[in-house]
């Protein structure tokens, strides 16, 4: 009988891998992360100077972390178009917590609560209401930003803490401590979906959602997790990013949700759900900032940074055509 | 393969009735779909459900496997009157279900479909980490007991054929001790062989004192096989037929309607 084809086709041979278009896709983002930076290092040698390469990983801190949520919801086909609101009500919520005389411990766990408040309300009212993911995060996205604002009356909170500002400027080495948090985000996120049967469970409902539920998952718990953890993710954002600016401001950070989508799309995560890597997005967000942060170092005009991002990500939307 | 001393004889002591459907009816909008209907199936037999496309088998299935929730009727499991409000229920009460779309994740592996929801899992502490080694063994034994052309456990099912696909299906359904294993056209994109190991498998499973209940058009396997059938025909049982003192001929005409019922 076949059973010699039991383990051939287990693991693809490398020569044949490299020769898979899908494959290419796949590593996209790995890809295009080096050849900029090698792009980058011939025409400015300070580029992968320690001091740069440190900050480039401080400011892709909280995208990583943004882009790890973004991909728990991307898998199972929706979409949160709020995470960047979320993340701002959460600074919001840090920083009046925190100038009402809160020390920075429960500050931190209301900021969390709220987050993953929002995101919960997102989860709940997209898999009872039945109403397109896009269209609720729409929703939260306007009224997170508009709770926000109100919450602030407007005005940023500065945020003079010891420990809040050791934390955005301390580290191991090269590694703030921004990046450890995001690396252990990642890594946790990682074995989460790859190793856990909530994961297995996530990808299912992405992926066949009639199929999961004939199966006895229940994808509507599966669905207000994900939005859950999403919205937690980007309390934790909001932590770290009061902690680099020192101010809780009610700002837009629209960047932040263009961002960690793209990251996700870069790292070859379909949008249509079902398959997801952890590494892919991570990396996608590592070139991200590289790609912002080289042009920087270069002179190249703020105002090209965006239409940058807007290219490369649409080249990888491209590239995604070939996997299968 | 004879099937002639599997064959109930009319003597037969009639066995313990594992699923009783009274009286269910469903309606999808303005589409009746089930219209009281009532069959039975029992304990180490196989049970045949046969009809025309949009019959309402696949209903009526999926109402006792927790797909759906019956208008009205009662769905009577193993003496007790169900109340399933999810597949999971009925899983856990021991009904295992092929459908008909396979209800496989293409981008999964075999084993991972395999083992959908009834993940292994090893306790680490508070964590529960998945025991790929111990899914992706037992679902090489599962897989070889059954299928022709093997598919490597660790492939995607996307990369399968449609019959390597089915027999992942059966093959799940068969695996997790079920009192009752449900097949909604086992074989219909079975080639000679695979079907042939289908039969096996399903005659194992009786002998074993599983209740089947297989949904087939194949009037032919049907006669072989089973020692009843029930006959759907728009949204209604028309007739139920001990299979010994039945023809085939009399079963398409429940089937077409030339017989009343
Ligand atoms: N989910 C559904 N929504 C609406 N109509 C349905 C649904 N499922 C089945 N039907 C309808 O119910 C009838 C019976 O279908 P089905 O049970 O699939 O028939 P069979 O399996 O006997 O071919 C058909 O008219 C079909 O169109
Ligand atoms: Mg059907």
């Amino acid at each position: 009988m076949a059973n010699t084809t039991l383990t051939a086709s287990e693991g693809q041979s490398w020569p044949a891998r490299l020769k898979d278009a899908s494959f290419w896709a796949e590593w996209a983002a790995l890809v295009g992360l080096i050849a900029l930076v090698i792009v980058f290092q011939a025409l400015n040698p300070t580029f992968l100077s320690l001091g740069n390469i440190a900050s480039m990983l401080v400011a892709a801190a909280i995208l990583i972390i943004l882009a790890v949520g973004q991909t728990y919801v991307i898998a199972t086909a929706g979409i949160d178009l709020s995470i960047a609101s979320v993340m701002t009500l959460g600074a919001v919520v840090f920083g009046q917590a925190y100038a009402a005389g809160l020390s920075l411990a429960p500050a931190s766990l209301l900021a969390l609560f709220a987050s993953a408040l929002a995101g919960a309300v997102n989860g709940m009212i997209i898999a009872w209401g039945k109403i397109a993911d896009f269209i609720v995060t729409l929703g939260m996205l306007s009224a997170a930003s508009g709770l926000a604002l109100i919450l602030a009356d407007g005005k940023p909170v500065t945020i003079i803490d010891p420990l809040l500002l050791s934390l955005s400027t301390g580290g191991i080495g090269i590694f703030g401590w921004s990046f450890i948090i995001a690396v252990v985000v990642a890594v946790a996120a990682h074995v989460v979906l790859f190793r856990s049967r909530f994961g297995t469970h996530v990808l299912a409902t992405g992926g066949a959602p009639e199929s999961a539920t004939a199966m006895g998952i229940s994808t509507a718990r599966i669905k207000i997790a994900v939005y859950l953890i999403s919205g937690a993710l980007a309390g934790l954002g909001a932590i770290l990013l009061v902690a680099r600016i020192g101010a809780a401001e009610p700002a837009a950070n629209t960047a932040f949700l263009l961002n960690s989508v793209a990251a996700v799309v870069l790292g070859g995560v379909s949008l249509f759900g079902g398959r997801a890597t952890i590494v892919g997005p991570c990396i996608g967000a590592l070139l991200l900032v590289a790609l912002v942060n080289g042009l920087t170092l270069l002179g190249v005009s703020q105002f090209y940074q965006p239409l940058a991002v807007g290219i490369v990500v649409v080249l990888a939307a491209l590239l995604m055509r070939f996997q299968q | 393969m004879t099937q002639m001393t599997d064959r109930p004889t009319p003597d037969t002591p009639t066995r313990d009735v594992l699923l009783d459907c009274r009286d269910v009816s469903l309606a999808f909008g303005n589409v009746q779909a089930l219209v009281d209907v009532s069959i039975t199936s029992r304990a180490g037999e196989i049970t045949a459900l046969v009809g025309d496309n949009g019959a309402g088998k696949s209903t009526l299935v999926r109402c006792v496997a927790g797909i759906h929730r019956p208008d009205s009727g009662q769905i009577l499991f193993d003496g007790a009157a169900t109340n399933f409000h999810s597949p999971e229920d009925a899983r856990e009460a021991g009904i295992e279900t092929v459908h008909q779309n396979l209800a496989l994740v293409e981008d999964l592996t075999v084993w991972q479909n395999l083992f959908l929801n009834r993940e292994i899992v090893r306790r680490l502490g508070p964590v529960a980490l998945l025991d790929r080694r111990a899914m992706r063994d037992r679902s090489r034994e599962m897989v070889s007991a059954l299928a022709v052309n093997v598919p490597a456990v660790g492939s995607r099912v996307r990369r399968l054929s449609g019959g390597q696909r089915q027999a992942v299906a059966i093959c799940r359904a068969a695996g997790f001790s079920s009192k009752l294993v449900i097949m909604d056209e086992p074989t219909a994109a079975l080639g000679v062989q695979e079907t042939a190991r289908v039969e096996e498998l399903i005659l194992r499973l009786r002998d074993e004192g599983h209740a089947l209940l297989v949904i087939s058009h194949n009037f032919e396997q049907v006669m072989r096989l089973s020692h009843q059938v029930w006959v759907m025909r728009a949204g209604r049982c028309v007739g139920g037929r001990r299979t010994a003192d039945t023809t085939g001929e009399e079963i398409v005409a429940l089937v077409t309607g030339a017989l009343g019922g």
